[in-house]
């Protein structure tokens, strides 16, 4: 099953966010929070981030969600100092709320890494306000 | 002029310390164009450096630039930490192997750190980060090199031209990291890390002018 790290500058906002995207799981998954900085200030830590890939990775891929800013910066240092195959570390170009809940519910129904990307980053293309 | 280890971990030294002593401005010039936590972003990875000296003492000049980046990179927290830990990890390959560093070791040292960031920040002069003081600081040390300059008068040099780098920087838009959502509004405030890469810049000039 693919693996999800969620990296937000906030450890809080990364678990509550993983927290209301459990709700949508079909089984039992890994999610890992990777938010925060190692002393519990706001920011990202690229060691940190590279532990969560490695829980992560079970053979199927892993895919990540990212907030703002250094959190995608830090993210390629980690996937490239992890060790894991690059091509099984995926950065998902989605929002971090709506692309955390799409990609842990399909994740969580056996869906491939590219089929769990694919969801959390169309995520951004569901619409919610809608005009008549 | 050579440096040898000796000066290298002073210089080293005074630009942990001088960061430090910049915390409060570095979080100031942050505020009005970022999340005001460069200053303490890199006043905690630099003083978890300074702390590391005694174990860095008996590295080579090489290992110990790794050092410093693999601590900047696990305790900044900010763009700072992948930023300057890519430059440092940089300039560890350009030296390794180097017991004694002359002029073009720091053109080397310079090149090597600018691709680094360019590549991990996709970025480029002009956008209003720290490549606008490193660059003309290397094009400056380069050329006062290439000209016969001493290296203690090349550093000086690529100093002064880095402080014209971070003066650059009020004048242009940010277009990369937060500062860039604020567009024109940007105008009119220098770039932190543009001013943090000028401290260490600056300290290295300083360090050798003692010497």
């Amino acid at each position: 099953m693919v693996g999800i790290v969620v990296v937000s500058h906030s450890y809080q906002l990364a678990e509550e966010t993983i927290k209301l995207s459990l709700q949508m799981a079909q089984s039992e998954l890994t999610v890992i929070n990777a938010g925060g900085t190692g002393d519990g200030s706001f920011g990202t830590d690229p060691m940190k981030i590279m532990d969560g890939i490695q829980q992560a990775e079970s053979g199927d891929g892993v895919l990540m969600l990212l907030d703002i800013g250094s959190a995608v910066m830090s993210a390629e240092m980690a996937i490239e100092m992890s060790g894991v195959d690059p091509t099984q570390v995926v950065m998902a170009n989605a929002a971090l709320v709506e692309g955390c809940i799409a990609a842990i519910t399909t994740a969580s129904i056996g869906m491939t890494l590219a089929e769990v990307q694919k969801s959390a980053e169309e995520a951004l293309l569901y619409p919610k306000v809608t005009t008549e | 002029m050579e440096m040898g280890k000796r000066i290298m971990i002073a210089a080293l030294k005074r630009s942990a310390r001088d960061i430090i002593d910049a915390k409060e401005l570095l979080d100031d010039l942050d505020r009005p164009i970022g999340d005001s936590d460069h200053g303490v972003n890199m006043a905690r990875g630099f003083s978890l450096v300074l702390d590391k000296f005694d174990e860095f003492e008996e590295k080579s000049i090489s290992d110990i630039l790794n050092g410093i980046a693999m601590t900047l990179i696990s305790n900044v927290g900010g763009a700072s930490g992948p930023l300057y830990g890519t430059a440092f990890m940089k300039a560890a390959h350009a030296v390794k192997g180097k017991e004694t560093l002359v002029s073009s070791d720091f053109v080397a040292i310079y090149e090597h750190a600018i691709e680094g960031i360019k590549m991990r920040g996709k970025s480029d002069r002009g956008c209003k980060t720290m490549l606008d003081a490193i660059i003309p600081a290397y094009e400056a040390f380069k050329s006062a090199m290439e000209s016969g300059s001493s290296l203690t008068i090349a550093a000086e040099v690529a100093a002064m031209a880095a402080e014209e780098g971070v003066e650059y920087t009020k004048t242009i838009i940010a277009t990369k990291g937060r500062a860039s959502y604020l567009g024109e509004r940007s105008i009119g405030h220098q770039d932190p890390g543009a001013t943090s890469s000028t401290i260490i810049i600056k300290a290295f000039a300083d360090e050798l002018a003692q010497q």
